[in-house]
């Protein structure tokens, strides 16, 4: 769990694609209904997911 | 970073959040059930079922419908007729006075009958009518707007400094990491993870809040130039004493930009279309258009297109800023990750806000060289 340093691109590399996914997810939904409303729903709901996820993890 | 800029990064978020956070939860705990307002309308039976009518049935003039909704408030009059997003109905919005920037009623009419489905302070339930009020003004009108406005961009900042923060702590943890062995840590940990996903959401929601706040300034601006400047070569004609008819004066404006549907009618001598003309704004069918408005001035004395422009930049922004803020433009699913959204946000708020009180507690403590806290293994902590 605690290792080496890492670097700051290390750091923010996965809390960057986060960002993308969620901005995509809210334009998505502005640019049309159907299936652009639904990749909506799941890119919105990664975040969701993730933080469920690494609570989970924790508990086992 | 050297480890004098993270200090102060920390400062910044410490003081911002601490400026910002009992607004917020204010904020997110009202914003919660406005995300669902249409729903909660309906269940408290606030939005007026249209009559049963042939789907087919065709609408009955503009012109009648304002005539039946003026004789429900005579002594008041109609600033704008707008038409409901999903329903063959028009809600009239009564005013003291035709130039006045009131809501005193809002008649709803079926469009098809002619009947008055309801009568109302606004198009809202009373509850839903107080929540949005707390969370746009904290019930203090304008200045509160502003107020919220500057609250917003106090988040803003608060989010900025957060993530910025988060780069050095998790310098030797794992993204995810959820340490267990204090409570303190438990909280630290959930508050840098949830933070850090939820940061482009936060920063959204944030940054189209305080833009929102300041859509009266925007009304007012876009009045005292892009309106003005569009009438000017009526300025100085009387107002027509039989203004034409606003059924014709729609279909004219209608006409003029085809694929479009009618978002608002603002009578002749109301604020948003000056005395001698129809206020007729436009928007698209599509999602992203559907939320930007074409004004489209149709001279009141004769029922002809006048003059029609774009709307300026800032209101545009207003209007795209209002489904990123509200949620409500990708049906029901959207609204409730919104509303998890939200919730995870009140986790961020209330994980800070103890780790901020923990930290107060015990630092007299640790000021008397508490050894736990020197050999705490990792890089700067945060807040």
């Amino acid at each position: 769990m605690i290792n080496a340093r890492r670097s700051l691109a290390q750091i923010f590399l996965l809390p960057a694609i986060i960002a993308l996914v969620v901005v995509f997810g809210l334009v998505a939904a502005l640019l049309g209904d159907g299936i652009w409303d639904m990749s909506s729903w799941l890119a919105l709901a990664f975040p969701l997911a993730l933080v469920g996820f690494f609570l989970c993890k924790r508990a086992r | 970073m050297t480890p004098r800029t993270v200090r102060v990064w920390k400062h910044v978020h410490k003081w911002t959040s601490l400026v910002c956070t009992l607004f917020l939860f204010i904020l997110c705990l009202t914003g919660l059930p406005l995300i669902f307002h249409e729903e909660i309308d309906r269940a408290l039976g606030a939005t007026a079922a249209p009559d049963r009518a042939a789907a087919d049935a065709p609408m009955i003039s503009l012109d009648r419908v304002l005539e039946i909704g003026h004789a429900q408030r005579p002594n008041e009059a109609i600033t704008f007729a707008v038409p409901d997003d999903d329903d063959p109905v028009w809600h009239l919005f009564i005013a003291p006075a035709i130039n006045s920037p009131k809501v005193a009623a809002v008649v709803t009419i079926d469009g098809r009958t002619g009947r008055v489905l309801r009568v109302g302070d606004s198009t809202r339930s009373p509850v839903i009518k107080f929540i949005t009020d707390l969370h746009t003004d904290l019930l203090l009108d304008e200045k509160g707007m502003l107020f919220l406005g500057a609250i917003g961009l106090c988040f803003v900042i608060a989010i900025v400094s957060g993530v910025v923060v988060y780069g050095p702590f998790m310098r030797r943890l794992d993204f995810g990491t959820v340490r267990e062995r204090t409570r303190r840590l438990y909280w630290l940990d959930l508050h840098n993870l949830s933070g850090i996903v939820l940061a482009a959401w936060m920063l959204v929601v944030g940054v189209t809040g305080a833009i929102n706040t300041l859509a009266q300034q925007i009304a007012r601006h876009w009045q005292r130039t892009e309106l003005v400047e569009m009438i000017a070569p009526w300025r100085n004609a009387p107002a027509p004493a039989n203004p034409a008819s606003a059924q014709r004066a729609m279909e004219t404006a209608l006409a003029s930009a085809p694929g479009m549907k009618v978002s608002s009618i603002a009578m002749p001598g109301s604020l948003f279309a000056g005395g001698h003309h129809y206020g007729v704004f436009l928007h698209g069918d599509t999602p992203l258009t559907s939320k930007l408005i074409m004004p489209i001035m149709i001279n009141a004395a004769d029922g002809s297109f006048s003059e029609s422009r774009e709307l300026p930049w800032y209101a545009k922004a207003l209007f795209i800023s209002k489904p990123l803020h509200f949620g409500d433009y990708g049906g029901m699913p959207l609204k409730v990750i919104w509303a998890l959204l939200d919730l995870v946000t009140l986790i961020v708020l209330g994980s800070g806000l103890y780790l901020w009180a923990v930290r107060l507690y015990a630092a007299p403590s640790r000021r008397s060289g508490t050894v736990t806290h020197a050999l705490r293994p990792q890089a700067p902590e945060h807040p």
